[in-house]
């Protein structure tokens, strides 16, 4: 048995999730091994509607109202438990922070080994994976061997398919034994933020800016720019360490992963860690006075120039 | 109250990554070294806690000897003590780094030699996502993963976190850990003076303690994904470029 597990949003599941279940049932298939899911919550009963389509089985609902608030710890011991019970031969979460973070605790708890991150896994006795490091930028083909095998699947990297066949799905509570200690960590408050506007990470165009801008008040520029094509400012590190840019406008492998149709890399050289985080992007056009520059050869357009000159004759052009 | 901030030497790459012959790790000839940008966070807000509630910063570490040039950035910044659980430069995989790092972190009694230990999120690296969990752990003591702001008062840590639309607060007993993220701090540079001087600081080195374990996660090969790269189409020099850009922006990729 493949046991995946799914976070939710009021009972309907989350992309990610769904692109980990995408990776558990290729297991399942290529295995002969049913596919279950758990999940925590009151609402998660709501699911067995929604996952019947990936080919889930059984949907473990883990009856515990103390855990309708996220508890890493807490929701680690529950899955352990359930490990415990099931024997599956591998669990899959996905690679969202606390995909992580819970699998990782299972893995500390129950003494497995865990594989962040996945791409492609090839099971047999032993697994044949391959899996991101340095953020994506390159890959590690590794041997996973364990009695259950822990799996997260990177994000982005599946894109979540239905069944062949749909399954008639079943929602069982489990009900787990956890003590007062395993609630040392949960969430106490959560704060709304008043923020407004497209976030990097949704928004159709980003233009960004490197240590090439030169200066905060030089963003005006790319502002203008971002402003007429229906998108939002991003930057690369080096211009966020000079103070010009707040940190959640960091693009890259320690910031945000971006998707765009259309990146603008405003004197940006292209760095590995930039350019992780805008592998998603459909095209780029690179503004650059050096024409050596490594992100000459990754993005798809260029313009040779002094971004201080193009980019406002280009906002000139775009008002007329 | 005494912190602790754990670091990892890691190649600084550029714009290319290129592996050895035998494709078990990049090529770093040509390369500095470096630590994550998460880490560097964790040093600063090591040491401001530290600076704040009248204790002692150490930066720690397990990696070959030449991990002392990490260990004296962090020295640099004002870290008080610095520790290198030495290797011979052969890749510890999480569960064994984790086991040594725990062992080195636990005091006489097994219990934490500190208040508060930072990680970073995930290395920069093989980004596991896991050497702190497994410490935690083992120490038996709260983490919380993904931070971006820390505070301590009333004998506990308030950690937060980002997720979408908004930010979860947690309240740690002390002793607690946590993943720090970029963007938690502004690490500080250090000045040309406090690296002399680290220069000259002593490095506590230990032999890490080797754990046991059922079943592993063992490295084949690495791969540098396929590259796309090919040169990108010149749309022109300077200004001239405009009405193509122009063009490009309207026909081809409808934005305007
Ligand atoms: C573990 C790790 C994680 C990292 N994570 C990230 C990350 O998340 N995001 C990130 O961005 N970086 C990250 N970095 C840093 C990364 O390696 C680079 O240092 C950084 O991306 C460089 O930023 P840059 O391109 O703006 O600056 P530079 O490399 O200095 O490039 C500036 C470019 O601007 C051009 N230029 C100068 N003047 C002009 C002008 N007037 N008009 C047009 N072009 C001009 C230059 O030709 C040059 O190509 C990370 C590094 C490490 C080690
Ligand atoms: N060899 C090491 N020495 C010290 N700290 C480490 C080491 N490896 C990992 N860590 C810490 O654990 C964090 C998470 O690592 P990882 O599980 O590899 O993503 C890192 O950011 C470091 O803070």
């Amino acid at each position: 048995m493949i046991l995946s597990f799914v976070e939710h949003a009021g009972g309907s599941p989350d992309e990610a999730s769904l692109e980990a279940l995408t990776l558990a049932r290729e297991l399942a298939t290529a295995t002969d091994a049913s596919l279950e899911a758990v999940a925590f919550g009151a609402e998660a009963a709501a699911l067995g509607e929604s996952l019947g389509a990936y080919g889930v089985e059984t949907v473990h609902r883990v009856a515990d109202e103390r855990l309708d608030t996220y508890a890493p710890e807490a929701w680690a011991e529950s899955i352990a438990q359930l490990v415990d019970d099931l024997d599956p031969e591998a669990v899959v979460a996905p690679g969202t922070d606390r995909g992580q973070e819970v699998l990782a605790h299972v893995g500390a708890k129950r003494d497995l080994p865990m594989a962040a991150n996945c791409l492609d896994v090839e099971p047999s006795d032993v697994y044949e994976l391959s899996r991101q490091r340095w953020g994506g930028s390159l890959v590690e083909h590794a041997r996973l061997d364990a009695d259950t095998k822990l799996l997260t699947a990177a994000a982005h990297e599946f894109s979540p398919e239905t069944a062949s066949e749909a399954a008639e799905t079943s929602v069982q509570p489990f009900e787990p034994a956890l003590d007062e200690s395993a609630f040392r960590v949960s969430v106490d408050r959560v704060e709304e933020s008043d923020e407004t506007g497209v976030s990097l990470g949704e928004a159709r165009v980003v233009v960004g800016g490197g240590r090439g801008v030169g200066g905060g008040e030089d963003y005006d520029k790319l502002e203008t720019l971002a402003g007429s094509l229906g998108g939002t400012v991003g930057a690369s590190r080096a211009a966020v360490n000079e103070g010009w840019r707040p940190h959640d406008d960091q693009i890259g492998q320690t910031g945000t992963k971006i998707s765009p149709d259309l990146y603008v890399a405003c004197g940006i050289s292209g760095a590995v860690q930039h350019m992780v985080g805008c592998k998603g992007a459909d095209n780029i056009l690179a503004i650059n006075t050096d024409p050596e520059a490594a992100i000459m050869q990754k993005a798809d357009y260029a313009v040779v120039g002094d971004l201080h000159e193009v980019v406002p004759e280009l906002n000139d052009a775009l008002d007329d | 109250m005494d912190t602790v901030a754990c670091i990892k030497r890691v190649p600084d790459t550029g714009a290319k990554l290129t592996l050895t012959d035998d494709e078990q790790h990049i090529d770093t000839s040509h390369l500095g070294f470096t630590i994550s940008p998460h880490e560097e966070c964790a040093i600063e807000e090591a040491i401001q806690v530290a600076d704040d509630h009248d204790g002692t910063a150490t930066v720690l570490s397990l990696g070959p000897a030449d991990a002392d040039e990490q260990l004296r950035t962090g020295l640099a910044m004002t870290a008080d003590e610095a520790t290198l659980l030495e290797t011979d430069g052969a890749e510890w995989r999480p569960r064994e780094t984790a086991a040594a790092l725990a062992d080195a972190l636990s005091g006489d009694a097994d219990d934490p030699d500190f208040d508060l230990c930072l990680f970073g999120n995930e290395s920069a690296d093989v980004a596991n996502h896991q050497v702190g969990i497994r410490v935690a752990e083992q120490l038996d003591i709260p983490f919380v993963a993904g931070v971006t702001d820390l505070t301590i008062a009333d004998g506990k840590a308030v950690a937060e976190r980002d997720v979408t639309g908004g930010t979860e607060v947690y309240e740690l007993d002390l002793p607690a850990a946590v993943g720090v993220k970029e963007g938690m701090n502004e690490p500080r540079y250090a000045s040309m003076r406090a690296k002399m001087q680290a220069r000259k600081q002593s490095i506590e080195r230990q032999d890490p303690v080797a754990g046991e374990f059922d079943g592993a996660i063992e490295k084949v090969k690495l791969e540098a994904p396929e590259s796309t790269d090919g040169a990108a189409e010149v749309l022109g020099e300077g200004t001239d470029a405009v009405p193509a850009v122009i063009d490009l922006l309207r026909d081809d990729l409808e934005v305007v």
